[in-house]
């Protein structure tokens, strides 16, 4: 693997790594299984590219970019809520709803911003860095700082109402925490994470596309699963900063697969070789912790 | 006087041996977004016009990767190509070119398959593109398809286009469809399926308003036109395509890029550039050449008769 394609397999992992949060926060924090993300990933790309095109600011449009996608999040929490959509359909219907919104927000399946002013002008060629550290950098910042400003917020009074909505709604009911309201601040930031990730990837990339959400929510749960099984602990600063390392590490498994081909395989099968290294990867660590739990029975013996 | 001959002879045999090491193979990397039977023709014609070329054998890496259809690898395969800093980086179909122009800077980019590169912003005039981009396009000769459902179809008043909303490629042709069945006073009547097992409703939705069922150069539908095919049989409305290949999976006809040459003219491309050339200062060529594909049995089975002229004009007949 060539330095260059390694530091791409490290910037769009950790432009993943939002989503992964994202993710963390919704199926594991709130027990709240969304799909949503498959389309407010590409809502995000999709305004901020848009507002680029039409001239307004790039920082102002990757705000209202991120908080677009909070609305979608929004959108799912009422549906589950107010109507008692069971909520893996009420993120469905939200997603499918999104794939008809981006195509409107765009006006067509696909708008290029190669060329556009975009978050990384202002740092090209900063210190005399080549663009390929730079963009790196400048993700890694975005994504660890998300990562323990959310480890930060899930620490406070209000994020530990939120985590215990999630693991017990009646009991927190019960001790007087409002459980809607910490849904729809749960859905919202983290479909706001998620819209960042995409209006970054659009930025970094060059293009926001109608199909660029596609598996967005397997990419997602895969990387979080990947970080927790590598780092067990009960941090949340640990914890969330994994979900980013499991990011990095799932596109880092597309990239060996990627350099398969010496191995007899085809480009068709990437999908499968994938699939098999982030399998290995999470039977690994279980593996070796049964082989330390039969030494350490057989030394006791 | 021997001694010194001998570190001559070795000398000149070591510089033999580095020089046939030295001779790296150029090394041409293409890449698509998804793998699929137009695409990959293109990549296979590439390929055949560089086995014809001096670029042969042992002189050439040739090497393809494909997306998978999702945009986030195809940014993840561009960056492995810079990486790799082949001669020429092929980037076929348009997320795939995307991804390959943002993040070379120096590397030659040529793409091919794109319908319509300056709104991808993948070059900013079709002339003198400049910087390290050029490539052939796809725009659809939408006005020469319709001609060709009309010779079936003659007094065709409505035309019925199933397609995806979300393909770029697509929207633009069927833009371009629109405006031109205006000018010969067909109206079009569009249905939306975004995903292939959305394609055999989609069809349904056109029965009985239209003459004839146009599909589109469409990854979605082409990837499920045989549901098109059986909703035109139930109900006897001829099933017209926008690429030749569709005729043998039973449309009853199509004009239509050989897909196989559009790669054989990008290989073309890819051969100045390895010359020598610069890719800003080659044009971005409009693909060429017409194939004209009958098949005379799905035609029966939808009801409507081969004309004479169409088939002695046809280039294949699907038996």
């Amino acid at each position: 693997m060539s330095l260059f394609s390694f530091l791409g397999t490290l910037e769009i992992g950790l432009i993943y790594g939002l989503v992964a949060i994202g993710v963390y926060l919704t199926f594991r924090i709130l027990d709240f299984p969304d799909l949503t993300v498959d389309g407010s990933f590409t809502l995000g790309a999709a305004v901020t590219a848009t507002l680029i095109v039409m001239g307004v600011n790039v920082l102002l449009a990757t705000v209202i970019g991120t908080l677009a996608a909070a609305c979608a999040g929004l959108v799912t929490a009422w549906l589950n809520l107010r109507f008692d959509i069971l909520h893996l359909l009420a993120s469905i219907l939200t997603m499918t709803a999104l794939y008809t919104i981006n195509l409107r927000v765009m006006g067509k399946p696909n708008v290029a911003l190669i060329m556009e002013p975009t978050i990384l002008t202002p740092f090209e060629g900063i210190f005399g860095l080549p663009d390929m550290y730079m963009r790196v950098i400048f993700v890694a910042v975005c994504a660890v700082a998300g990562g323990l400003l959310v480890a930060w917020f899930l620490r406070t009074q209000y994020g530990l109402a939120m985590r215990a909505v999630g693991s017990n709604k009646r009991m927190a009911q019960a001790n007087g925490i409002v459980v809607k309201q910490k849904v729809y601040a749960g859905l919202a930031l983290s479909n706001g994470l998620v819209g960042l990730a995409g209006a970054l990837f659009a930025q970094t990339n060059g293009f926001a596309d109608s199909t660029m959400g596609i598996g967005t929510i397997v990419v997602g749960l895969a990387a979080v699963i990947i970080g927790q099984s590598l780092f067990a602990s009960r941090s949340m600063y640990v914890i969330v900063l994994s979900c980013i390392v499991g990011s990095v590490l799932y596109r880092l498994a597309v990239s060996l697969a990627l350099n398969a081909d010496f191995l007899g395989f085809s480009a068709s099968d990437l999908n499968l070789i994938t699939a098999v290294l982030v399998a290995l990867a999470l039977i690994f660590p279980k593996l070796r912790n049964e082989w330390k739990a039969k030494k350490a029975a057989r030394n006791e013996a | 006087m021997k001694l010194n001959s001998l570190i001559k002879t070795t000398i000149l045999a070591a510089a033999i041996i580095s020089s046939g090491l030295q001779a790296k193979p150029v090394y041409v990397a293409t890449t698509a977004i998804v793998e699929h039977p137009a695409l990959d023709a293109v990549r296979d014609g590439i390929k055949s016009v560089l086995d014809e070329s001096k670029y042969k054998g042992d002189e050439l890496k040739f090497t393809y990767e494909s997306a998978q259809g999702q945009p986030a690898i195809a940014a993840q395969i561009a960056r492995k190509l810079v990486g790799e800093q082949p001669d020429v980086i092929v980037a076929i179909a348009t997320p795939s070119a995307q991804a390959a122009v943002s993040v070379s800077r120096d590397i030659p980019v040529v793409f091919s398959a794109v319908t319509d590169p300056i709104g991808a912003k993948l070059v900013q005039t079709l002339e003198q593109p400049g910087r390290n981009v050029t490539g052939l396009s796809d725009m659809v000769n939408v006005k020469e398809h319709l001609q060709l459902i009309k010779e079936f179809v003659p007094n065709l008043k409505t035309l019925g286009v199933p397609y995806n909303p979300g393909e770029a490629n697509s929207v633009s042709s069927v833009a371009a469809l629109k405006a031109a069945a205006a000018e010969m006073g067909i109206e079009v009547i569009e249905s939306a399926a975004p995903k292939s097992s959305d394609v055999m409703i989609a069809t349904k939705q056109l029965v009985g308003k239209v003459d004839a069922i146009y599909c589109p150069i469409d990854n979605t539908i082409i990837s499920a036109v045989e549901s098109v095919i059986k909703v035109g049989i139930d109900a006897q409305i001829p099933v017209f395509a926008g690429d030749t290949d569709t005729v043998a999976r039973g449309a009853v006809a199509a004009v239509g890029y050989n897909y196989f040459d559009l790669g054989r003219q990008t290989g073309d491309i890819v051969v100045r550039i390895l010359d020598g050339e610069k890719a800003g200062s080659i044009d971005v060529k409009l693909a060429t050449g017409t194939d004209l594909f009958v098949n005379p049995k799905m035609a029966a089975r939808m009801g409507v008769e081969v004309p004479e002229a169409v088939l002695t004009r046809a280039t294949k007949v699907i038996k």
